[in-house]
């Protein structure tokens, strides 16, 4: 028990690698699609919004797969960057979203006092309204990151070496079908726990910044 | 020869359905006991469910599936591969949807529940007729949401050899190596049901607002 342990442990390097990954692409993507979403040129707003509906419509796995083996087709590209490039523009798509709450709720009346003080447009979103709508957004974004944990679990199925990957593994190697995925379960638990304490302290401390 | 496919995959898309049928059908009620458990007075019996909820949710659903799948036969269950997949996915739902069911019948006004006491109705009937019809009418649009989610998640069991929609993408793709096409084929037929979906709920939302 103790062995299989270990090996599906050698995993969760992989797992936290490909979360982030995609975090990174998802919250610094998510910025230009959110400005094209709302934007008032529909050249710019529809296309986003497609996009944003085709990101998220389609299930992950089915993303993976259309980058590992249609793309790959094409462009050679290995199971670990398929996975991350796949993962981070899903999260992009449901980034954006949030960020667009957070744009929402950031009381109008701002973007009105910005004006009467003669702030361009682009100054009252990057000093003004940017900073708040980052910090609005934490809970949304932080569930999303633990469910995006979970969710890496996919790119098993295309072969990235992940916890899921070393349960199937460990299962083959001691035929033994129940207690390496039980195990792998409990790992996931134990990692996506901290996670959510640590998104509720980061949200207590800077909800105390917004003004509404 | 994207004519010579699609009947297949419209096959693949029925079984995803069917799929998604069977989970929503046995994991919705298990929710609402989950729910109804983890509103309850004993405390016993709310820490145990809010523990499985908890177990559930933590898990993410392809290990819950290798779980179901490979672990149950090793226990002396054998079922089919679909019937697994119907398991799996209905207790990710029980855990989920019990999240979301308690918060609809949190939202059920305190003061009906004194009312209802006040006529002598008893704790059962009061459930029954009262915060449950409401809690749930509260619940719907997420629940709505959720069954999309699920609806998604059924392409998960493409690993356990399931004949569903994108099983039968990535045969075709094996046998034509069209993966590219085929799969985006697949994809769309996802998107097809999904978004649809998600505005349907958007405006069951809206609707249901209006009367708050």
């Amino acid at each position: 028990m103790n062995e299989i342990l270990l090996t599906i442990l050698a995993g969760v390097p992989i797992t936290l690698l490909l979360t982030a990954g995609a975090l990174v692409v998802g919250v610094l993507g998510g910025i230009p699609l959110v400005a094209a979403r709302q934007s008032r040129a529909a050249i710019l707003r529809l296309p986003a919004r497609a996009t944003i509906e085709l990101l998220r419509g389609i299930p992950p796995i089915v993303w993976l797969f259309i980058i590992f083996f249609g793309l790959g087709t094409y462009v050679r590209l290995d199971a670990m960057s398929a996975a991350a490039i796949g993962l981070g523009l899903i999260s992009c798509a449901y980034l954006a979203e949030i960020y667009r709450g957070g744009l929402a709720a950031i009381a109008k009346g701002q973007w009105e006092a910005s004006a009467a003080l003669g702030m361009p447009r682009t100054a009252t979103l990057t000093r003004v309204i940017g900073p708040q709508v980052g910090r609005v957004c934490i809970p949304a974004a932080a569930s999303y990151a633990i469910g995006l944990l979970k969710d890496t679990s996919v790119a098993f199925t295309i072969g990235v070496t992940e916890i899921l990957y070393w349960a199937n593994d460990q299962s083959r190697e001691t035929s033994d079908a129940f207690w390496p995925f039980v195990l792998a379960a409990v790992v996931y638990i134990v990692m996506t726990i901290p996670c959510a304490w640590a998104a509720r302290a980061l949200d207590a401390s800077l909800r105390k910044r917004v003004a509404r | 020869m994207i004519g010579d496919w699609i009947p297949s995959l419209l096959g693949g898309l029925g079984v995803s359905l069917k799929l998604t049928a069977l989970s929503l059908g046995l994991g919705l009620p298990l929710g609402l006991l989950l729910a109804l458990g983890a509103a309850s007075t004993r405390r016993g019996l709310r820490a145990v469910v809010i523990g499985l909820v908890e177990l559930g949710r933590g898990t993410p659903a392809l290990v819950m599936l290798q779980i179901v799948y490979f672990g149950l036969p090793a226990g002396g269950l054998t079922f089919s591969a679909f019937i697994s997949a119907g398991i799996s996915l209905a207790l990710t739902t029980g855990a989920y949807t019990s999240e979301i069911i308690r918060g609809g019948l949190q939202a059920v006004p305190q003061g009906e529940l004194e009312a209802s006491s006040a006529l002598g109705i008893n704790h059962r009937d009061t459930l029954r007729f009262i915060v449950i019809p409401q809690g749930l009418r509260v619940a719907l649009p997420a629940l709505l949401g959720f069954s999309i989610t699920i609806f998604q998640a059924t392409s998960l069991v493409y690993s356990i050899a399931v004949p569903e929609l994108l099983g039968k993408a990535y045969s075709i793709g094996s046998e034509t190596f069209q993966y590219l096409s085929v799969l985006f084929l697949a994809g769309l037929m996802y998107a097809a049901i999904t978004i649809p979906g998600s505005w349907l709920s958007g405006r069951v939302e809206h609707r249901l607002s209006r009367h708050v």
